[in-house]
């Protein structure tokens, strides 16, 4: 064997140097257009926060002092300026640090997007090898049928039928997510059960979907016809010559499977009051509360960046044809 | 008989429609048995069948398979797999496919021996060595540590060889094990099939839709047609005999000589003056000297990968050019398509490989062969629709084919289709790149028929580019030999074929089989 050498690094670091740089650019872009958006929205943090009883000059005064009478562009350098020294500013709404705000926020949404991932994804994920596997029989057409079925549904709705039956007529569990937090495991199984299933119902369709769908791809392949022409049995085709060449496959869609649940949990944090970063950054952009918003922002095209990267990353290193030089020594 | 390894009897197998209906067989030890068809005769259907496999959507009707004395069809799932691993092996035509991507080319090699044997990694590696060494592979040593993605696709072919030779199997099937590759290659891999059956004492079947290859190898040949038998026998009889009228059109296709018409002039109509072209900068093509003479068919042969395509496509104004001159009746020719005024482009038509990629699915034969019409000569309404008539005359196919779309039509069809749409322009010059090389024998004759004759109704000039040098034996005026991006031989194909000058061109036509008998004999 040849140690490796530089031209065999070589696609890796090409590949963590141009991801790097496509990744800050859609960052800025991301960050400069939800603080146009916002500035778009009629009103202003000023007006939301004085209400109905504004006087023209007490909004010329607050808009002083929280720098609202500053030109746009100005605003979002400064603000772009602090913030990549990790300073985001203070809540134009409550004048409390955004970082404040932000981070139990951000641990309740990730406590509940991570708990619906643990169970949508050997759900999703196993359901679609099996689909795959016993492909056309009535096991893989109900699957197709509920998971076309779930995926037409909007996310709301899918949370607000759980709320209906579970909640409303059943009485098992809190239709609202309330918070304060207390009384340990069994209070936070409470609150989160209803937001999870509805997490898992909506997103395992699409992951479902993705994964019998590279399942099939790689058993209807020439190695695998030679493989069952060479006489190996059925259980080892598809654990040691279908699966691993639909493993950089099956990654990808569960690591984007986590990113899309990132953005469902927006929907179903509003749906059931949850107290988490989605609802803050729609109750934020209702009191028009810019720095909130553009933080929120920020997070959420952070974590979606990074698990696309994650997900092409973990690909690249699972195939031995990007690890691999073309022609060996 | 004892000696029998396969023997097949009266096997029908259906999809919706037959696939395969009432074959029967019997391969010998020590014998290659030849299956010769065009595509859609059932052979893949065949080989599968051979190993007890019906693809997804197929089912056996009637008929029996017995390989090494066990009824294929009456075993158990189990059983049938314990034969696939001890008794039989198989090569398929893309070795590039057949090897599965992730893992390295020893341990798929030897897969079979850790399943069936227990044998040690280190034991498995000495095997595979062996094996890599009887096939020629380069560093045999170090082979089996390679990816499929890192060697050629004729050590690829080797290595799968190698593979249908680890479980010393009674048979093996040659599913078109050398479709994929060089003539070069290819002679290599025949070679290789002829010593191992000899060596071993195996049967083998070899199928494939290439006369002049099963012929020099199989001892006795199977003619298949729409999933029948046309007839059996041994090969010497079949070329020399046959009894049936397609395999009397087979024979004939490979072997008849139709003397080319020579045209009365031969002043060069393009000249290519030290020109070179390629992609990115980098070129693929360079020191290109070549006159196509009016009225004359110039064949550009060579290996894939040395540059055929590029040249052509660099005459079409389709590739940067990079140095040299081009000159169309003696007045430079621009390089770009885009800066060549509509005249020019006119008088230039291109065809292409694959007609299922020229044509727009979603375009109606109407549609595909009126715009060249309208585009070039301003022709539209019912002058366009007698022109229409009239080409679809030329290239011999019925006028109600206009209103169809490309999908529905065979490869020939289309390709006819395809001929039509660059005769609508009334070029001067066409080139053809492989466009023959996607159809069948008969078909492929019929298209080259064609040219011929269009080529006496009018004054065409033809740069064909092919790799099959029987063909171009038949017909070609001149022959330019390329190799790695250069011509190395240009003169008149008599010249070419009965006193060639450079050695590569002497390699080519030593590996490019041919039906006479003992060829094959001459080159083991």
């Amino acid at each position: 064997m040849n140690l490796p050498s530089r031209k065999q690094l070589s696609p890796m670091r090409d590949f963590i140097v141009s991801r790097g740089v496509s990744g800050a650019v859609s960052l800025l872009l991301v960050t400069f257009l939800v603080f146009v958006g916002t500035a778009l929205l009629p009103g202003d943090t000023a007006s939301a926060l004085l209400g109905q009883n504004a006087t023209p000059e007490a909004l010329a005064a607050l808009r002083r002092d929280l720098g609202l009478d500053q030109p746009l562009l100005l605003r979002y350098l400064g603000w772009f300026a602090h913030a990549v020294r990790g300073d985001f500013g203070t809540s134009l709404a409550s004048g409390r640090a955004v970082s404040e705000v932000l981070l139990p926020r951000l641990g309740n949404s990730l406590l509940l997007a991570s708990v619906a991932a643990v169970f949508l994804l050997p759900v999703a994920v196993g359901g679609g090898i099996a689909a795959a596997i016993w492909q056309d029989s009535w096991f893989d057409r109900l699957l197709g049928f509920t998971s076309m079925l779930f995926l037409a549904m909007p996310a709301f709705l899918v949370g607000y039928i759980l709320i209906y039956v579970f909640a409303v007529r059943m009485g098992w569990f809190p239709s609202m997510s309330v918070a304060p937090f207390f009384g340990g495991a069994a209070a936070w199984i409470n609150i989160l059960a209803l937001p999870v299933i509805s997490l898992v119902i909506i997103g395992q369709a699409h992951t479902m979907k993705l994964t019998r769908t590279a399942i099939l791809a790689v058993l209807a392949t020439d190695y695998v016809l030679m493989a069952e022409v060479k006489g190996i049995s059925r259980r080892r085709i598809i654990l040691r010559h279908a699966l691993p060449n639909a493993l950089s496959a099956i990654l990808s869609i569960s690591i984007l499977t986590v990113a899309y649940l990132i953005v469902d949990v927006v929907v179903i944090e509003m749906v059931f009051s949850y107290p988490g970063l989605g609802k803050l950054m729609v109750d934020s952009v209702s009191y028009r509360d810019l720095t909130v918003v553009q933080a929120c922002g920020l997070l959420f095209a952070l974590i979606f960046i990074g698990m696309n990267f994650l997900a092409d990353f973990l690909a690249l290193l699972v195939n031995p044809r990007q690890r691999e030089p073309a022609r060996g020594a | 008989m004892e000696n029998t390894v396969l023997s097949i009897e009266g096997l029908c197998i259906n999809a919706r429609a037959p696939i395969l209906q009432d074959i029967s067989l019997q391969v010998r030890r020590g014998e290659i048995f030849g299956v010769i068809g065009e595509s859609g005769a059932g052979k893949s259907t065949l080989a599968m069948a051979m190993v007890g496999l019906l693809r997804a959507g197929c089912h056996r009707v009637a008929g029996k398979v017995t390989l090494a004395g066990q009824s294929l069809f009456d075993l158990s799932q189990l059983q049938l797999e314990q034969v696939r691993r001890r008794k039989v092996s198989y090569v398929a035509q893309s070795a590039a496919a057949a090897f599965n991507p992730f893992y390295r080319l020893g341990d798929q090699v030897t897969e079979l021996a850790a399943l069936e044997l227990g044998t040690p990694l280190a034991e498995r590696r000495k095997m595979a060595e062996g094996l890599f060494r009887e096939l020629q592979l380069p560093n045999p040593e170090t082979f089996g540590m390679r990816y499929p993605h890192q060697v050629s696709g004729g050590q690829l072919q080797r290595a799968m060889i190698a593979m249908a030779l680890i479980n010393d199997p009674d048979l093996i099937i040659f599913d078109e094990p050398t479709t994929a590759l060089d003539v070069t290659t290819q002679l290599e891999v025949m070679r290789l099939i002829r010593k191992i059956v000899t060596a071993r004492g195996c049967g083998a079947v070899y199928i494939s839709h290439d006369l002049a290859v099963v012929a020099q190898l199989a001892d006795r040949l199977m003619v298949l047609r729409h999933g029948k038998v046309v007839e059996t026998g041994a090969t010497r009889d079949l070329m020399e005999s046959p009894a049936q009228d397609y395999t009397r059109a087979l024979v004939a296709a490979k072997t008849t000589t139709s003397p080319p018409v020579h045209a009365e002039t031969s002043v060069p109509i393009i000249a290519l003056r030290d020109f070179a072209a390629g992609y990115g900068g980098v070129s693929t093509v360079r020191d290109i000297n070549l006159d196509l003479s009016a009225g004359h068919i110039t064949c550009l042969v060579g290996e894939s990968g040395s540059g055929k395509t590029t040249l052509a496509r660099a005459i079409a104004g389709l590739v940067d050019v990079h140095g040299g001159t081009a000159t169309f009746h003696g007045k430079p020719l621009a390089p770009r398509i885009e800066s060549r005024p509509r005249e020019a482009r006119r008088r230039l038509q291109y065809i292409h490989q694959l007609p299922d990629l020229a044509l727009n699915p979603r375009q109606k034969v109407r549609e595909a062969i009126g715009r060249p019409l309208a585009f070039f000569g301003g022709v539209t309404g019912a002058a366009a629709e007698e022109r229409l008539r009239m080409l679809m005359r030329d290239v011999e196919l019925p006028e109600d084919l206009l209103d169809r779309s490309p999908g529905s039509l065979s490869g020939g069809q289309k390709q006819r289709i395809c001929i039509a749409r660059a005769l609508a322009a009334d070029p001067e010059v066409l080139i053809c790149d492989e466009v023959t090389s996607a159809l069948d024998p008969l078909v492929e004759e019929s298209v080259i028929q064609l040219l011929l004759r269009l080529m006496q109704t009018r004054p065409l000039t033809l740069l064909f580019i092919t790799h099959n040098l029987g063909l171009t034996r038949r017909f070609a005026h001149e022959v330019a030999v390329m190799q790695a991006g250069r011509i190395v031989e240009f003169a008149p194909a008599a010249q070419i074929f009965a006193a060639p000058q450079q050695a590569y061109t002497r390699t080519l036509l030593e590996a490019t089989p041919m039906m006479a008998r003992g060829w094959m004999e001459a080159r083991l």
